[in-house]
Parts: C-alpha cells; sequence; structure tokens
C-alpha cells in the first residue's frame, strides 16, 4: 500500500528560527529520511519553496486564470499531486492548466526547493 | 557665468545626472538582468555605477552614457560574485560569472534591437500574471521607471517598508519560481500585453485621480506612466492599443491643470478650455489616427476616441454627445462593465435629458452601490430633474464614499448649493 505523507507547518516559525535551529531541524529529517531509506520504503519526497512563490491555476471556460500566491480555498481538499521539471514558470502554468483538475477544481503551482542554490530553507 | 552662479551650476550639474540616470535607468538595468540573470544583483550593481558615474563624470556626460552604465555595472557585478564566492560556492553564480566574462561590448550594430527587446522582456517580466497587481506595479516602477522605493511608497501612500516587502518579495518570486524574462510568444502575447497596459494605465489613473489623500492629482505618476507608455508605443509600434493608452493618457492628461482651480476640483463642463493643453492633444489625436488605421478596436482606443471627441468641442453644450454615446456603447460591448453603463448614462443624459440618463443609471444601483462616483453622478441628475431631498441624500452617501479631500470639499459644496 502506498501512501502520500503530507507535510504541514508554520513558514513565519521557519523564516524566524535561528541557523543553529534550521540546523536541527534539518538533522533530524536527515535522520528520518536514512530511518525510511533503511526500511525500503522511501519512494521520493521534496521540499517546498515558501507560498510567497507559488501561483494558483484555474481554468473556466476554457480560460486559464492565474492567481498570485497558494490555494485557499476551505471547500476544497488535497487530491492529489504530480512532480514536473520544465525551464520555467509559463511551461508549469501551460501543464497545470491541461491538468483536469484546474477545471474541476485548482492547482497551486510551486516550486520545489533548490538545494543548490539557496541555503536550508 | 559670474562667481556668484556656482553653487547653482552645480545643482545643475547634479540635476543633469539625475535626469540622465532617470532616462537611462530602465534600459541598462533591463540589460543587466539579461547578462546576470537577476533583478537584484543587476539593480545593486546599476546603483554602483551610478554612483560612480557621480564621480567619472564630473566634467561632463559620455556620449553614450547608457553604454558607459552597462559596461561599469557589469564590472561590478563581477566583483560582487566574486566576493559573493569566497562564501559560498554556488552554481547558478559561477554560471553567471562565467557568462559574464564571456560577455563582450554588445556589438554596434546590435546594441539598438538588443537593448529595446530587453526593455520589452523587462516589461513583461514585471507584469507577469503570476505576480499579484500591486507587485506588478511597484516592480515596474522600480525597475523600469528607476523611482527610490520611497518614491514609489509616497505615491501610493503606502509605508515604506511596506513596499520595500512588497518589491522584495516579488523579486524574490521571480528567482525562485522562474519567471522567465522574455517577451511572450505570438500566442500569449494578447493577455499578457493587456496586463502590461493594465499596470501601465493604473498608475497613470492612480495619479490623475488620486483615490486617497489630499491632491487631486499627483503629476509624477502622470508623467512616469506616459514616459513608459511612449517606450511601449515605440517598441511595439504595430499594437494599436498600446498606441491607443499613450493616446488615452496624453489626452487625459492634456486637461490635468484646468481640473482644479486653487486647490478645487473643477468638472469637465466647467473647466476653461483655454487652458487645455493643446501640444498633448495634437499627439494625442495623431497617435489615436495612427491605431484606428490598424481596424483593430480595443478599450483603449475607444477611451481615447471619447476623450478626443471632447476636445474638439468649444463647450460642454456644443460636445458631440451622441457620438460619445455610440463610443460607450462599442465599448461596453468589447469591455462590458457597470462603470462603461455608468459613462454611457451620462452621455445619454446630456442628449437625452436627466430623465432618460437617471433611467439607466438606476438601474446599475446593485452593482455599483459602493461607488463613490455611481452616487455623485446620480445625485447630479436628480438636482436637474429639481428631487432636491432625494439629490441631498444620493451626494451624502457619495460624500461617505469618497477618500481624496479635494473630491470630498467639491461633494460638501454640491450639498451646500443645493440650499
Amino acid at each position: 500500500m502506498k501512501y502520500a505523507l503530507l507535510i504541514y507547518g508554520d513558514e513565519s516559525m521557519q523564516a524566524d528560527a535561528t541557523s543553529e535551529q534550521q540546523m536541527q531541524v534539518m538533522a533530524e529529517y536527515g535522520a528520518f529520511t536514512e530511518s525510511i531509506n533503511e526500511a525500503g520504503v522511501n519512494l521520493g519526497g521534496e521540499a517546498l519553496d515558501s507560498t510567497g512563490t507559488a501561483t494558483t491555476v484555474r481554468v473556466r471556460d476554457g480560460e486559464t486564470m492565474t492567481t498570485d500566491g497558494p490555494f485557499a480555498e476551505t471547500r476544497e481538499q488535497l487530491g492529489g499531486f504530480y512532480l514536473i521539471d520544465v525551464p520555467d514558470l509559463d511551461e508549469a502554468i501551460a501543464v497545470a492548466s491541461r491538468l483536469p483538475g484546474s477545471k474541476y477544481g485548482s492547482v497551486e503551482v510551486r516550486p520545489v526547493w533548490d538545494w543548490e542554490n539557496n541555503h536550508p530553507a | 557665468m559670474g562667481l556668484g552662479e556656482q553653487p547653482s551650476s552645480l545643482s545643475d550639474h547634479a540635476r543633469a545626472l539625475d535626469q540622465v540616470f532617470r532616462e537611462e535607468y530602465g534600459r541598462v538595468v533591463s540589460t543587466l538582468i539579461r547578462h546576470v540573470g537577476d533583478f537584484e544583483l543587476a539593480e545593486d550593481a546599476v546603483q554602483e555605477a551610478m554612483a560612480a558615474a557621480m564621480v567619472a563624470w564630473s566634467s561632463g556626460v559620455p556620449r553614450n552614457p547608457a553604454a558607459w552604465l552597462t559596461t561599469t555595472a557589469r564590472r561590478k557585478a563581477i566583483d560582487r560574485l566574486r566576493r559573493a564566492q569566497t562564501f559560498a560556492r554556488k552554481q547558478k553564480e559561477l554560471e553567471y560569472l562565467a557568462k559574464l566574462e564571456q560577455v563582450e561590448e554588445d556589438k554596434e550594430e546590435n546594441v539598438d534591437s538588443l537593448v529595446q527587446d530587453d526593455r520589452l522582456r523587462l516589461m513583461f517580466t514585471c507584469c507577469h500574471p503570476a505576480l499579484n497587481q500591486e507587485a506588478q506595479v511597484a516592480l515596474t516602477l522600480k525597475t523600469l521607471g528607476g523611482l527610490s522605493t520611497v518614491e514609489i511608497a509616497n505615491a501610493f501612500l503606502a509605508a515604506e517598508t511596506t513596499m520595500a516587502q512588497r518589491l522584495v518579495r516579488a523579486k524574490r518570486k521571480i528567482k525562485q519560481a522562474a519567471i522567465p524574462y522574455r517577451v511572450p510568444p505570438d500566442h500569449q502575447l494578447p493577455d499578457r500585453l493587456s496586463s502590461v497596459l493594465a499596470v501601465l494605465y493604473l498608475v497613470f489613473s492612480e495619479g490623475y485621480s488620486a483615490s486617497e489623500g489630499d491632491e487631486l492629482i499627483r503629476h509624477e505618476l502622470c508623467d512616469e506612466a506616459i514616459r513608459l507608455g511612449r517606450t511601449l508605443a515605440e517598441l511595439m509600434p504595430d499594437e494599436p492599443e498600446a498606441l491607443g493608452l499613450l493616446a488615452l493618457m496624453m489626452l487625459q492628461h492634456s486637461r490635468a491643470t484646468a481640473r482644479t482651480s486653487d486647490g478645487e476640483l473643477v468638472l469637465l463642463e466647467d473647466q476653461d478650455r483655454s487652458a487645455w493643453d493643446r501640444a498633448a492633444i495634437e499627439s494625442g489625436v495623431e497617435l489615436l489616427d495612427r491605431a484606428l488605421r490598424r481596424h483593430q478596436v480595443g478599450p483603449y482606443q475607444l477611451q481615447a476616441a471619447i476623450a478626443a471627441v471632447h476636445t474638439e468641442a468649444a463647450n460642454a453644450a456644443e460636445t458631440d454627445w451622441k457620438q460619445i454615446r455610440l463610443l460607450y456603447s462599442k465599448l461596453a460591448e468589447v469591455a462590458p462593465s457597470p462603470v462603461v453603463v455608468l459613462n454611457s448614462a451620462v452621455a445619454v443624459a446630456m442628449e437625452d435629458g436627466p430623465g432618460a440618463g437617471l433611467d439607466m443609471i438606476e438601474r446599475l444601483a446593485g452593482d455599483l452601490d459602493g461607488y463613490y462616483l455611481f452616487h455623485s453622478a446620480r445625485a447630479d441628475l436628480l438636482r436637474r430633474l429639481g428631487r432636491v431631498a432625494e439629490s441631498r441624500a444620493a451626494y451624502s452617501r457619495a460624500l461617505e464614499l469618497a477618500e481624496n479631500s479635494t473630491e470630498k470639499r467639491f461633494l460638501v459644496r454640491r450639498i451646500q448649493e443645493l440650499g
């Protein structure tokens, strides 16, 4: 049986954390990842960039509408996700607008955290 | 030049430099962004280059100030990246550096087209629909207009820290979410161009009729919007709506000085038409003619046409209201909105009498109850029909909703005149 583990938390706490606190959290995540790797149950996962970098895509009457910011409609619930690799946000929005979910609800496009070019989240 | 004039000649020099910086900022920063791929780094490097220019240009501005600033800024960017490397060997920064060191001076014959493309790229990136409109406006004024954060905050009566955060967030999103730096492909162009036009017109409108505060007109915002609109119209001479927007702004702005008298609001019908800027009207009408010849009518061309009809009349009574009404109904077709119907109703009232206009206006109550101009237009028609008590109530409602103090004083005067 496959399960998705969706991680929720307060971004502002992360942003305000000292670098020591951040290192500690990183270490905890490192240990967790190792433990599920050893158990052979890890199928993959990514850290996401903050909601400030999110764009919400909806398609209504065949027209693509984009909104700056994360998905914020309490009447809708998370129903699934795709991970895609494309050159830029325009391409990501184009793919998102073909996703049936953007027609029936909304699709939040959030960059995956880029470890190579950023300090720890 | 006498000795006594020396201080003023120094400040003349400073003013001349300021003028050059403002003119060239968007050009230089947009090219630097293409070179370094990073807004923050490009802006910082251009700031440093301008500081260097203050010293280097003390005996005179070079023949091509933009080229001087671009070359200097690129060197400053290289210095910054080298310094950053010693702290962290970041992949992206190493790539920028390798690329930057390869960038040769743009070949003389290519400079114009490359740089023009750069400013267009920057306009489309700043007005990308993945950024909210407030961020689009702030970013456009900052990076293309070269306005400081304080100037933008003052223009929109926002706190400087709020504006600074808005800019930081927008730039971070462009970088982290990889918003591309390019002019969109043809199939996306109509949509994307309309968001660029909307941002410029929003800047202009906020300047022309400030939604809050004491001053009715903030000329610096109007001037900046017209300057950017002119750049856009030069860069996209085949886009009739870009020409239409510039025409609209010039025609509206031609009435700016007549719109207030001793700080008080003067309505179109009462304005001293000899104070209208005829040169601006001529250029506006010429631009509009150029746009209309392309036979792709759009909302900005129609609004410019309406403004042009007003400028042709010697006074309010002689205005071709029938023509204005036709233009509004065309506008309602291409860009339907209750505000367009409201304006159309005012034209109907001028042509067929206040009763006919009022009938149209009453039907908008559901949509426009929170809009002060709906109540003031309604009050005016009620006044003309002699329905004084209702008129007073409508003016009072308008007064509750208005936020600009010049407009509030105007409404108070109207209420007093009702007796």
